[in-house]
């Protein structure tokens, strides 16, 4: 190394190079400004959701409506603490990090290992929540009505209580097939057909006079404007062009297409940021494990993975507050 | 604010763990007062936004604060490095969110005025 250096009469004077202004490794430093370059992409994503928002600050899903499942809590409204219990585990698989480089600066071993175990175990149980959240979002609960504009008719009883379509709407016989691989047109596919056609939902809903329309919009108290039964039918029959269960890209039956796809991207996006975070975090409980750190002298390496960790709790703690408390 | 090079090797256990009481207890906060929505702070407004939406956003910020200074141990961190980070991000965070709001307010009132048929 030191053959390469040249001297250029400036040693020892600030700016003649081999100083450290920053009093910090290259390795830290560079995921610093990894972690700030990254941080810059999620708030691009927030900031965006936060646009769309304000542009239909009237019309936009509730939060509280749409992620009301608890694990083994059927049926019951929930809204918001499974999202609080997947905070909780974030921010204490974070604790056992931190705990982890505290251990890794008294070069104990043993603790070290632990503590990174218990991280990679939070780390996967975050992900599997996420998944389990994912899943209810894309199967959707209630199902809803496809307006011609792109909109989305829900269905409500008298005491303004969401009713599934399951349980007003019969699908009739009817002679259409989903178009396979191998009938007809060989080698052409379609989409799964809906369950019910738009005529069935109108029979069903004509035959129950108990049924009213939500649409999207909200009233001056944050509510859904309900429709009267009159309102309710005209709307029905002008608009509807058939029916949404469950969440994809293109629509939901939330509402507003936007919401699902701001959903599976931020969510996606953090939740990738996890599942490599978890990956790294093996990878480092393997060397800590067969003593890489203990040779190298320190723990710095934990400390690094470290940080990506507890970025990843940081965006969670923001992806908390905007997409399910504000 | 310095930390000492000393206390490297010291256990900062305490500090961790009240560190994670204060995160939860937050956090608990903040679940509680989005189930409860008091319709003092709904129906409150502070520049445009609900009061109690201001709130949580405030109780964000502090949880960031504490994980950025404790977690990452930001607070160790030389002058340099601290403001290099933490200030680029606030500029351009702020900078972003600030034009995105506005013009999203903007396209809402267009929408609002008839000039784009949304519902039809």
């Amino acid at each position: 190394m030191e053959a390469t250096v040249t001297r250029t009469g400036t040693e020892g004077k600030t700016w003649g190079g081999g100083n450290q202004p920053l009093k910090v490794s290259y390795g830290k430093m560079m995921m610093w400004f990894f972690i700030l370059s990254d941080a810059l992409t999620f708030s691009g994503f927030l900031a965006s959701y936060g646009f769309a928002r304000y542009k239909f600050s009237e019309s936009w899903p509730i939060a509280d409506e749409v992620f009301t499942h608890f694990p083994f809590l059927h049926g019951v409204e929930a809204p918001m603490y499974y999202v609080a219990l997947m905070t909780f585990i974030l921010i204490f698989s974070s604790v056992t990090m931190v705990l982890a480089v505290d251990a890794g600066h008294q070069m104990k071993k043993s603790k070290v290992t632990f503590y990174m175990l218990l991280t990679i175990i939070g780390g996967i149980i975050f992900l599997g929540s996420q998944a389990w959240e994912w899943k209810n979002f894309i199967q959707g609960t209630y199902g809803a009505v496809e307006t011609r504009g792109g909109n989305v008719l829900q269905v409500v009883n008298d005491e303004g209580h969401r009713v599934a379509l399951d349980e007003f709407v019969v699908a009739a016989p009817t002679e259409r097939l989903q178009q396979t691989r191998s009938n007809a047109l060989w080698f052409v596919d379609e989409p799964t057909l809906p369950r019910f056609t738009m005529e069935d939902v109108l029979v069903g809903f004509a035959a129950n006079p108990n049924l009213h329309i939500r649409t999207q919009e909200l009233t001056e108290t944050g509510d859904k404007v309900v429709l009267t039964r009159a309102e309710s039918l005209a709307k029905l029959e002008n608009e509807g062009i058939g029916i949404i269960e469950g969440a994809n890209l293109q629509k939901n039956e939330y509402g507003n297409p936007l919401f699902g796809d701001f959903f599976f991207f931020i969510t996606g996006f953090h939740g990738f940021h996890v599942l490599t975070g978890v990956l790294i975090n093996i990878i480092i409980f393997f060397n800590v494990l067969i003593g890489t750190y203990e040779r190298r002298g320190h723990y710095e390496m934990v400390e690094k993975v470290g940080l990506y960790w507890h970025f990843v709790d940081l965006v969670w703690v923001f992806v908390f507050t905007f997409f399910y408390l504000v | 604010m310095a930390h000492d090079t000393t206390h490297a090797h010291q256990s900062n256990t305490k500090r961790i763990w009240t560190v994670f009481i204060i995160l939860s207890v937050i956090t608990i906060v903040e679940v509680i007062l989005g189930i409860i929505k008091p319709e003092v702070l709904t129906d409150t407004y502070f520049v445009s936004l609900k009061l109690i939406n201001w709130i949580f956003i405030v109780l964000t910020i502090w949880k960031a604060y504490y994980i950025t200074w404790a977690f990452m141990h930001m607070e160790g961190e030389t002058k340099g490095l601290r403001r290099s980070v933490v200030w680029t991000a606030g500029f351009l965070i702020i900078y972003l969110v600030f034009i995105l709001l506005t013009e999203g307010d903007y396209v809402h009132e267009v929408m609002k005025r008839g000039q784009v048929a949304w519902d039809f």
